[in-house]
């Protein structure tokens, strides 16, 4: 049985802890990907995982990522909802992890709106 | 679904829907006795006699923003195609485990695809409230993982954090190419 690299983790745990006191207070921006069962066909699983690396290779330390179920608008997934603190939330639509690249270096760090792939502005928040 | 990793990442978030704080995914891949098996239990809400019937059935599902329930109704189906069987046991307050078999060397069992992005994707998700066990035998070899193992060396690092999402999915991947090397079977 493979035994886990725990020196490996505690070296992340410690270099994650010294970019986490920078942050202040609660994250600035939440992603929520929609991982229902038409979401994970479409390939939501591929838009998370690579909205992940980038995240990683920017730096972000202050987007969190999650996921939820089915939003019941299957035929335009893969889809995401992206939460600015005091910006109304932003639907995304028919994503791939290119557009899903641009909505992140766009919308979440510059934080203008990537209107050619969003579907509405302003419904259900979460953060 | 392309493979089968994405119907385990579907039923695994169902768990969540379900109110489960500990899932369980046990994959046997097993080529001499011509057995392929994912086995998925976790200790959510459960179902009761008349949902338990229904849940396979395409056209039922207990979410309201749409009428068809499909992640259980395929994942039986890719069983059946692949000469397996599907079977689901549920009791309300006592979770739900399921289990699909197929036929090792059917022509159309799906390939099992990426586990490691599968389990990945479902700790970025959900890692903070749930707790995930994932064990994986090829052959005489078997692998586990545990989440609960990585929070208590993360201490008040979140287990959802992009760089521990990486360190898991080499993990896995890591240590399903070893047993898949060292299996003598």
């Amino acid at each position: 049985m493979k035994k886990l690299k725990i020196g490996d983790l505690a070296k992340i745990r410690d270099k994650v802890r010294k970019t986490a006191v920078l942050r202040q207070g609660k994250a600035r921006a939440k992603i929520t990907v929609h991982m229902g069962t038409c979401g994970i066909a479409a390939g939501a699983r591929d838009i998370l995982s690579g909205l992940l690396e980038d995240i990683k290779s920017k730096k972000l330390n202050d987007v969190i990522v999650t996921t939820s179920g089915c939003a019941g608008l299957c035929s335009r997934e893969p889809m995401a909802t992206v939460e600015i603190t005091g910006k109304p939330p932003v639907k995304y639509v028919d994503l791939t992890t290119e557009k899903m690249k641009k909505i992140l270096s766009q919308h979440v760090i510059k934080g203008t709106i990537v209107n050619e792939y969003a579907l509405a502005i302003g419904s259900e928040r979460t953060h | 679904m392309d493979d089968l990793s994405l119907h385990v990442l579907d039923i695994i978030e169902n768990a969540v829907t379900a109110g489960a704080t500990n899932v369980e995914v046990r994959i046997t891949d097993d080529e001499r006795q011509n057995l392929f098996m994912i086995e998925i239990a976790d200790n959510g809400r459960g179902m009761d006699k008349e949902t338990l019937k229904k849940a396979i059935d395409p056209f039922y599902t207990t979410k309201t923003v749409r009428k068809v329930g499909l992640g259980l109704s395929m994942l039986a189906q890719a069983a059946k195609e692949a000469g397996g069987k599907f079977g689901v046991q549920s009791q309300p307050g006592r979770g739900t485990k399921i289990h699909a078999h197929f036929l090792h060397d059917h022509i159309d069992r799906k390939p099992l695809g990426d586990m490691a992005e599968t389990i990945a994707a479902f700790i970025a998700g959900n890692g903070e409230k749930v707790d995930l066990t994932y064990h994986h035998r090829k052959g005489d070899q078997e692998f586990f993982f545990c989440t609960t193992e990585i929070k208590k060396v993360l201490e008040e690092i979140t287990i959802c954090h992009p760089e521990v999402i990486s360190f898991i999915k080499r993990e896995i991947r890591d240590g399903l190419k070893s047993i898949s090397k060292r299996s003598k079977i």
